[in-house]
């Protein structure tokens, strides 16, 4: 155990600075294994998808209360997270998360040019899929995964846009 | 000729000159690493100087868990590498020579390092060129030989054997000095007791 001690802990300052060649060659191979490894992982871990997440379903709100054109806030999947529900033709709903892509901004319907749109600095989001349509925002608005079902409208999972 | 570091604690006049020089020593420029001891300050004005004995299996090196003291080739134990040095005051409590210092301003030990930007470019350290009475003297061991005394470098802690570059000067001749804390040894002990000399 002090034999160990002493060579792994060496008192003079030359013992200490010394590299053995195997002790070089241990760390070239532990080194290069480790990053192998890690990029292996990360290759992996690159083909998980993630871009869509399930979440406990959410009754959001009855069909009949909203009109064609009309909108709704809602907050899913946390209670801070909020959320725009929009009826943007008959039978048709969508729902995307209210904060803006770029700096958090609420963003609001506009149902004439049937747009996202954002006031702080003018971004807007398609209300298809919430591409971006314009301004700085670079990513795509979060989509609420919506399920309609005996006239009620539920939320079940967040599909996070394209970058 | 291989210059050394000889201690006389009987020589030592209690002039606080080392003490002031070491402050001048460039590898701890205005901290002074010396320790001037005084000796049962009640009953003698005796004083003693104590640098570093630079042990061959320094105490302070073997309780460090940082690594962080280690010796140049010369046989010179440094002070913690700063880089290394976690502020533990583990060395300061296992050197049995009380030698390390913990400054707590740069969270470090420090200690006497027989001025090593002086004797690694051939100089005296700076102790020893002024003291006044000789009891910190540098030099050779022809040199010492001369002088008043003789050289111990082995000193007893119960069961274990301290090596150390540096010497003590005694006033008589031994191998060992057998270290006793507390206690007060005199000339007449040292010729009587043959056990405190082996």
């Amino acid at each position: 155990m002090k034999d160990r001690l002493a060579a792994d802990f060496p008192v003079d300052w030359l013992e200490d600075q010394y590299v053995s060649r195997r002790e070089f060659v241990k760390f070239l191979t532990l080194a290069s294994g480790g990053m192998a490894l890690a990029s292996g992982a990360l290759a992996v871990w690159s083909q998980i998808p993630r871009h869509r997440r399930s979440f406990d379903r959410q009754l959001v709100a009855r069909v009949t209360e909203i009109p064609v054109g009309g909108w709704r806030q809602f907050s899913y999947p946390r209670s801070e997270d909020t959320c725009i529900l929009i009826r943007t033709r008959e039978g048709a709903f969508a729902a995307f998360s209210r904060r803006c892509t770029h700096l958090s901004c609420p963003v609001i319907w506009q149902p004439q040019a049937s747009r996202l749109y954002c006031p702080c600095h003018e971004g807007a989001f398609s209300v298809e899929d919430g591409h971006v349509l314009q301004g700085p925002p670079s990513r795509s608005l979060p989509q609420i995964e919506l399920s309609v079902e005996d006239g009620a409208v539920y939320a079940t999972g967040v599909r996070r846009g394209e970058v | 000729m291989e210059r050394n570091f000889y201690v006389d604690p009987s020589r030592c006049i209690g002039c606080n000159a080392c003490v002031e020089a070491c402050r001048e020593c460039d590898t701890h420029v205005g901290v002074s690493m010396i320790h001037l001891v005084e000796i049962k300050r009640a009953e003698t004005v005796q004083t003693t100087p104590m640098v570093c004995m630079h042990c061959e299996e320094p105490a302070c090196q073997a309780v460090c868990p940082a690594d962080a003291i280690k010796r140049t080739p010369d046989g010179v134990v440094q002070s913690s590498l700063k880089p290394r040095c976690i502020g533990c005051t583990n060395c300061v409590y296992a050197c049995p020579f009380g030698v390390p210092k913990y400054d707590a301003q740069i969270d470090q030990m420090m200690k006497c390092d027989m001025c090593y930007d002086r004797t690694s470019v051939g100089k005296k350290p700076m102790c020893a060129t002024v003291c006044p009475s000789g009891a910190l003297f540098f030099g050779t061991s022809d040199e010492i030989a001369e002088r008043r005394g003789h050289p111990v470098n082995e000193f007893v802690f119960g069961n274990t054997i301290v090596k150390t570059k540096v010497s003590i000067m005694l006033p008589v001749a031994g191998k060992r000095l057998d270290v006793r804390p507390d206690a007060v040894i005199r000339k007449a002990d040292l010729l009587a007791n043959s056990r405190t000399l082996r």
